[in-house]
């Protein structure tokens, strides 16, 4: 689509020790980041099941984030360690049937990384608009009349 | 002429009349002939006098594995949820495994589903099974009335013809890429060890997809899957699948549709074939039940190739060896995180 005013829409999952606190540094330090992403707040990277990923496309993202504590601080102690091995089967998994790597995307984020988050959606949200609005796996939803 | 298969017939129904009878085991998991042509129908024998009916060919496509929680549940005595175990040594069952379903027995073990002490695990060597959708594609719409197999060849005949094909040109594909078609633990043995199969590359369908571009991966996929009919034949045909509730049941939250839309059946084989990661054993009973033939057994032969390469684990191998999702390793590869991949360019 080449529509200009287009903007995408970003679910963020984010942990709530280390990432959200990022993200909330980065609003306390002013740190400017597009408004395209919608935060979830989870309890640990390790929460997030596909099931959550897939669910977020089919219902209208275009692109999703996820985000945990740097391998080694997991609040959980290990949390991110069996969630990275399973983001990597899925991000694999999601490649092998076509769709754009760049829509899901996995980062780790600290605390005290505020700019760094900012860094990250600028950096996230270039990559979705890039692709443009998702077309796979989004259901037709019949809109109320 | 006696053949490998009815020998081995013949050890399966002598052995399990003999522990049906000193009351070793209260029930022995097998097969008996089925109603159709090149079908053979999963079977329970629970008196020395129903191990007659007992049989081993080359069309037990249906992995045993998934029908053992469930027979070991019935047999206990009935009791609530809050009641203590029963006392006293529960009754065992005794059940027929091939490489792929001993690795499922080993991954039931693992994930608490199946008590090793109650399995008498009777170990065949797989010659591999045949595909009844490649036989029927090679007589193109003529019904087959009779198959008759020998060792190498199966004579096929109907009405008006009779004709004679190589056994090793119908074998399902998961059989002709497997490399463990012997049993990985049994505790008895019936029949010769399998041979190995030769394999250049066991993951060539699962390459041939990769080097496709994003664009004609997402055309393959799409219609590879079009012609879903949503029965769950492939979920229930799985020994892995023992939810109580499946997530395509739940219907708060509901996380897919239970339509046939295309979006719909998609997440559905998306999250079946993930649900399998780190467990599949590539046991081709998914692919077998299909009545649509769709080929899903490479999303999950995709997800064997990852860890294989990722982690260098194998589902099921071992009973001390944990399955690759419920352990990690802190040098576990990241590249795809991409912070990680921001910091790898500022290192260079």
């Amino acid at each position: 689509m080449t529509d200009k005013t287009w903007e995408p829409k970003i679910i963020a999952f984010l942990c709530t020790w280390c990432s959200y606190a990022g993200a909330d540094l980065a609003g306390v330090s002013r740190f400017q980041y597009p408004p395209n992403i919608r935060i979830v707040k989870v309890p640990c990277s390790g929460r997030i099941s596909p099931n959550l990923i897939l669910n977020a496309l089919r219902t209208g993202a275009d692109g999703v984030l996820v985000s945990g504590c740097h391998p080694g601080d997991c609040h959980y102690i290990s949390g991110n360690y069996f969630a990275r091995r399973r983001f990597a089967l899925f991000e694999n998994l999601l490649e092998f049937i076509g769709i754009e790597p760049d829509r899901v995307n996995f980062s780790w984020v600290s605390a005290s990384e505020g700019e760094q988050f900012a860094e990250i959606v600028k950096d996230v949200t270039a990559r979705v608009k890039e692709l443009g609005p998702a077309t796979h796996l989004v259901k037709k939803f019949n809109e109320a009349a | 002429m006696a053949t490998i298969n009815s020998k081995i017939s013949e050890e399966i129904r002598a052995l399990a009349g003999k522990l049906l009878e000193e009351k070793k085991i209260a029930a022995f998991l097998g097969y008996c002939q089925g109603s159709l042509p090149m079908t053979a129908r999963p079977f329970v024998a629970r008196t020395p006098e129903d191990t007659d009916k007992l049989i081993w060919n080359s069309f037990c496509v249906l992995n045993l594995a998934n029908y053992l929680p469930e027979l070991l549940k019935s047999l206990e005595p009935p009791r609530g949820p809050r009641d203590p175990a029963p006392e006293g040594p529960l009754p065992k069952v005794a059940i027929l495994a091939t490489g792929c379903w001993s690795r499922n027995i080993v991954i039931q073990i693992q994930e608490n589903q199946v008590d090793r002490d109650r399995v008498v695990i009777c170990g065949v060597g797989s010659r591999g099974m045949v595909a009844q959708a490649k036989v029927k594609e090679l007589f193109d719409g003529r019904e087959i009335l009779e198959v008759i197999e020998e060792d190498h060849k199966l004579l096929v005949s109907g009405n008006g013809f009779n004709e004679e094909i190589n056994r090793w040109n119908v074998v399902r594909d998961n059989c002709l890429t497997c490399i463990h078609p012997d049993p990985v633990i049994f505790d008895i043995r019936i029949g010769d060890e399998a041979g190995q199969r030769k394999n250049d590359n066991r993951f060539a369908e699962v390459e041939k997809i990769d080097n496709k571009s994003t664009a004609e991966r997402s055309r393959w996929f799409t219609d590879e899957f079009a012609s879903c009919i949503r029965c769950y034949a492939c979920r229930n045909a799985c020994p892995l699948c023992y939810c109580p509730t499946c997530f395509v049941d739940d219907a708060k939250p509901q996380w897919v549709g239970k339509s046939i839309d295309q979006v719909d059946t998609s997440i559905f084989h998306i999250l079946r074939a993930y649900h399998c990661a780190g467990r599949c054993t590539d046991c081709g009973s998914c692919e077998s039940v299909c009545p649509m033939g769709i080929n899903m057994r490479i999303l999950t032969k995709k997800l064997t190739s990852d860890v294989l390469n990722l982690y260098g684990s194998e589902a099921g191998m071992a009973l001390d060896a944990p399955l690759p999702l419920t352990t990690y390793r802190q040098d576990d590869p990241q590249n795809f995180i991409i912070t990680e991949q921001a910091a790898d360019k500022e290192g260079e």
